[in-house]
C-alpha cells in the first residue's frame, strides 16, 4: 500500500469501464433526441433501457470563445456540458437543465439527475475530423493517434454534488451495485455524442460531399479527461472503498496463484492480451519525464519478461502463474509487476465477473466508532497495521513539508508548501499518517485499561484517526501507507491509484498534479456492445 | 434543493471553521443529515449555534452521570452528544438521565439517535413542550412535528432508555394469532405420513 507501488496500477479486468461494459451490453441503447444547429450547438438526449428502467444523458453543446477554453475545473465554460437523468426527461426537465447545467457551479441540479460533467473539444482533433468528413475523406490517422479523442472531460460529479441525488436513493438497484457505474455510463454516452456531433457538423457544413466517420477509426477514439487533485481526497475519504477495490484485486491475484494446471487455452489468452498491449505502449504519449521514465522502464521489464516467458514458462509447470508472479515480483519494477499483474487476470472471467459487486462499499455502516473497546486495543490496533506509518520521524521538515487545503475560489482541493505558503492552519484531515502517529504518541501516554470513551473526552483532536484505525481493523487495506504530506509526494501516483480501476489508459502527466486520460478507447460502439469481446481494451492501436 | 451529501459537508466544514476538531465535525455532519432527512431542522439549529458560539462559548461536558449540570455556562449540545454517543453502552444500565441548561437540545438529538441504533433500545427524550421517541436511529417521531420553533436553551432535559417490552398486551396478542391461524392448514393422517421427517426416528 504504497504510493508509489499504488501509482503504478494499470487497468485490468476488475476496471468500472470494462465490467460496465459488460454488465450492459444487453441493456437497448437510442438516441432519443439530436438538435443540433448547423454548427452542433444545442441538445441531445441518449439513453439506456432495460425492463422499464432507464437512464438518459442530456447533452448541451454550446459555442465557446478559444480564450474561453480551459480544461481546468475552475473554468466557467465548456463546450459541452452532460447530465445523466433518471428515466425519460420531459421537455420540462430538459428546459430545467438547459438552464442549469451549463452554468456549472452556479447551477443547480435535482434528485432526478445522478451524474454531472462537462467537456472541452480537442480543437486539433475535432477540427481536423469535421474538415476531413466534410470534404469527404476520413481523418489522418496519425493525428488521432496522439490524441485519442475528440473531447476530454474534466471531472465526472456523482453523489449530491450540484444538488445531484443522493446516493442512498438508488444504491439498491442491482444495475448499479458495480461501482461508479452511473459514471461510467454517461462517460460511455458521451462518446458517442462526439461521433454524432462531428457527423452532423460534417454533413451540414457540405452535405453533397460530406462521409460518415468511419466506424474502425471511431470505435478507437475514447473521451479524454483532465485529473486533478479532487480525486486524491477521495481516496483518503472512502477508506473502505479503497480496501474493497485493492482486496478483490489481490483476491483475484490469490486465486490465479493458486491455480495448479493451468490450461493451455487460458495462458493464449494471456498471451494474446499481453502481445497486443505491448503494442499499444507505443502509442503512450507523454511529455512528463516522469512518466517517460516510467514507461522506459515499463518496456525494458516487458523486455525482459517477454524473454522469460518465451523460455522459462510452460503449463506443465505445476502453479505455473504462482511462479510467474514469484519471477517478476524478483526480477522487475513496479510498473511492470502491477502490469503483468493485469495480464494474469484476463483468461478468468469466472474469478472476475464475482469480485465486481464487491467493489462497492457503505462507507457509513462503518462510521460509528466501538468506544467501549480498550486503548490498550487501540495501540495493538496501531503497531499491527501502521507499523511504517509510526516510524516516521515528524519532526523533520521534509515529513511535513505539505498540507491539504480547499481553494476558497473553486471548493477545489489543493496542495501547497507549509512553509512557503499561507493558510495551512486551515489544513484538511488529509495528513493521516501524521495524524496517525499524533494519536499513538498520546495511545503510549494514556492509561492502557482506559476506555476509548474515555480518551475521546480529553482527545478530540485524534478523534478522525481513531475512526479510521477501527476501520482499519477490519479492512486492512483501507489505508494508504505512506506520508501524504511528505516533501517526496507525487499526488498524481494516488490519482492514477483511482484513474486505473476505472479504467483509463495513456497516463500523461502535465505535472505531478495533474494528468490526462484516455477511457473508452477501442471500446465497442453502442451498437456492437451485444457482440462485444471484453478484450476491446487491447484492440485499439491509435 | 440541497443534497443530503451536501449538507454533510457543508455542516462538516462550518463546523470544523467554527472550532470544533475534524473527527467531531465528521459526527455533526452526519447528523445533520440525519435530522434533515427525518425532517428536522438541523441546519437552522445548527447555524444559530455556530453563530452563538463564536460570542458564547458553551461548556464542554467531562463526564456523563444520572444528573449533569454545567459549572458556569450552558452545555454544548455537541459534545454532550459525542460523549453520550461513546459512553451509551455504559450510560444504558443508568436508564433515566437528566441535562440541564443545554443549548441548542435539537442537536443532540441525532446522536441519541444513533445511540438507540447501538444499544438496541428506543430512547424517549422530552424537553420544554418537546417530546421525541427515538427508534433504533430508523425513524423519530415527535409530539410537535410541526412546530417550527427553535428552542435555544433547554432547562431540562431527561433521557430514558426504553426496554424491549410489547406496545400490546398478550390478549391483543392471542386474538390477532388466532386469526393468523386461519390461514393455515389442517392435515390429513395420510399427509401427516408423507411429510417431511415423516417414518424417521430421531433417537439417532
Amino acid at each position: 500500500m504504497k504510493l508509489s507501488r499504488l501509482g503504478s496500477f494499470h487497468q485490468s479486468k476488475l476496471s468500472f469501464l470494462r465490467s460496465f461494459i459488460r454488465e450492459f451490453k444487453e441493456w437497448n441503447y437510442k438516441r432519443n433526441l439530436f438538435d443540433l444547429d448547423k454548427s452542433g450547438y444545442g441538445t441531445a438526449v441518449y439513453s439506456f433501457e432495460k425492463k422499464g428502467r432507464s437512464y438518459s444523458l442530456v447533452c448541451f453543446a454550446q459555442h465557446i470563445n478559444p480564450d474561453e477554453r480551459s480544461d481546468r475545473v475552475i473554468a466557467t465554460k465548456w463546450d459541452a456540458a452532460f447530465v445523466l437523468h433518471d428515466g425519460t426527461p420531459s421537455k420540462l426537465d430538459i428546459d430545467r437543465l438547459r438552464n442549469n447545467v451549463p452554468k456549472q457551479e452556479v447551477g443547480r441540479v435535482s434528485y432526478k439527475e445522478l451524474t454531472l460533467s462537462r467537456a472541452n473539444k480537442s480543437v486539433r482533433a475535432f477540427d481536423h475530423v469535421v474538415n476531413s468528413l466534410s470534404e469527404g475523406k476520413q481523418p489522418d490517422k496519425e493525428l488521432l493517434k496522439k490524441v485519442g479523442y475528440l473531447y476530454r472531460t474534466t471531472a465526472v460529479y456523482g453523489s449530491g454534488k450540484f444538488g445531484l441525488a443522493d446516493r442512498f436513493r438508488i444504491k439498491d438497484r442491482k444495475e448499479i451495485y458495480g461501482p461508479f457505474r452511473l459514471e461510467m455510463m454517461l462517460v460511455y454516452l458521451v462518446r458517442q455524442f462526439t461521433f454524432d456531433q462531428v457527423n452532423h457538423i460534417a454533413k451540414s457544413k457540405n452535405p453533397n460531399k460530406a462521409v460518415m466517420l468511419n466506424e474502425n477509426i471511431a470505435r478507437n477514439l475514447g473521451i479524454g479527461n483532465s485529473t486533478g487533485l479532487g480525486m486524491a481526497p477521495f481516496i483518503v475519504n472512502h477508506p473502505t472503498l479503497l480496501h474493497n477495490w485493492i482486496y478483490c484485486r489481490e483476491k483475484a491475484l490469490k486465486e490465479i496463484r493458486s491455480i495448479k494446471d493451468v490450461n493451455q487455452n487460458d495462458f493464449d489468452i494471456f498471451k494474446d492480451c499481453f502481445a497486443k498491449s505491448k503494442l499499444t505502449i507505443d502509442t503512450w504519449l507523454t511529455e512528463s519525464q516522469f512518466q517517460i521514465n516510467k514507461i522506459n522502464s515499463l518496456r525494458s521489464d516487458l523486455g525482459k519478461f517477454t524473454i522469460y516467458l518465451e523460455n522459462d514458462c510452460s503449463i506443465k509447470n505445476n502453479y505455473m502463474w504462482n511462479k510467474i508472479y514469484l519471477w517478476v515480483e524478483e526480477n522487475l519494477g513496479e510498473e511492470c509487476i502491477e502490469y503483468i499483474v493485469s495480464m494474469m487476470m484476463e483468461p478468468y472471467d469466472k474469478i472476475i465477473d464475482p469480485l465486481i459487486n464487491d467493489m462497492s462499499s457503505e462507507e457509513e455502516k462503518y462510521f460509528d466508532i466501538p468506544a467501549h473497546r480498550k486503548v490498550s486495543e487501540l495501540r495493538k490496533i496501531l503497531e499491527n497495521n501502521y507499523k511504517l506509518i509510526i516510524k516516521i520521524n515528524f519532526k523533520e521538515k521534509n515529513s511535513t513539508t505539505n498540507f491539504w487545503f480547499i481553494s476558497k475560489n473553486k471548493e477545489e482541493p489543493r496542495v501547497a508548501n507549509r512553509y512557503e505558503e499561507h493558510g495551512s492552519e486551515l489544513e484538511q484531515p488529509l495528513a493521516i499518517a501524521r495524524d496517525i502517529k499524533q494519536l499513538y504518541e498520546k495511545v503510549l501516554k494514556a492509561k492502557q485499561t482506559e476506555t476509548i470513551a474515555d480518551f475521546l473526552l480529553n482527545n478530540d483532536e485524534v478523534r478522525h484517526v481513531v475512526r479510521r484505525a477501527f476501520i482499519v481493523e477490519k479492512f486492512p487495506y483501507s489505508e494508504i501507507q505512506d506520508n501524504t504530506i511528505a516533501a517526496s509526494l507525487v499526488p498524481i501516483d494516488m490519482l492514477r491509484l483511482k484513474l486505473s480501476f476505472f479504467g483509463a489508459v495513456k497516463f500523461d502527466p502535465r505535472s505531478d498534479k495533474w494528468l490526462r486520460i484516455n477511457m473508452y478507447q477501442g471500446a465497442p460502439l453502442p451498437h456492437e456492445m451485444k457482440l462485444s469481446n471484453d478484450t476491446w481494451v487491447y484492440n485499439s492501436l491509435h | 434543493m440541497q443534497s443530503f451529501s451536501e449538507i454533510d459537508t457543508t455542516s462538516k466544514r462550518a463546523s470544523k471553521a467554527a472550532g470544533f476538531a475534524w473527527g467531531v465535525a465528521e459526527e455533526i455532519g452526519k447528523n445533520m443529515r440525519n435530522l434533515e432527512m427525518f425532517g428536522l431542522p438541523g441546519i437552522k439549529n445548527l447555524n444559530l449555534y455556530l453563530q452563538k458560539i463564536k460570542k458564547t462559548p458553551t461548556e464542554k461536558i467531562k463526564k456523563i452521570e444520572k444528573k449533569n449540570k454545567p459549572k458556569l455556562k450552558e452545555f454544548c449540545p455537541i459534545y454532550c452528544g459525542t460523549a453520550f454517543l461513546d459512553n451509551c453502552k455504559k450510560l444504558e444500565t443508568l436508564k433515566l438521565i437528566k441535562f440541564f441548561n443545554v443549548s441548542y437540545p435539537l442537536l443532540l438529538l441525532p446522536f441519541l439517535s444513533r445511540a438507540s441504533d447501538i444499544v438496541g433500545k428506543k430512547i424517549s427524550i422530552k424537553y420544554e413542550k418537546n417530546n421525541f421517541l427515538l427508534n433504533f436511529d430508523k425513524t423519530i417521531f415527535s409530539n410537535n412535528i410541526n412546530n417550527v420553533k427553535v428552542v435555544s436553551k433547554a432547562k431540562e432535559i431527561s433521557i430514558k432508555f426504553l426496554e424491549n417490552n410489547n406496545s400490546f398486551s398478550l390478549k391483543e396478542w392471542k386474538e390477532l394469532y388466532k386469526l393468523s391461524e386461519e390461514t393455515f392448514v389442517k392435515e390429513t393422517d395420510s399427509s401427516k405420513k408423507k411429510g417431511a421427517g415423516a417414518g424417521l426416528t430421531d433417537n439417532d
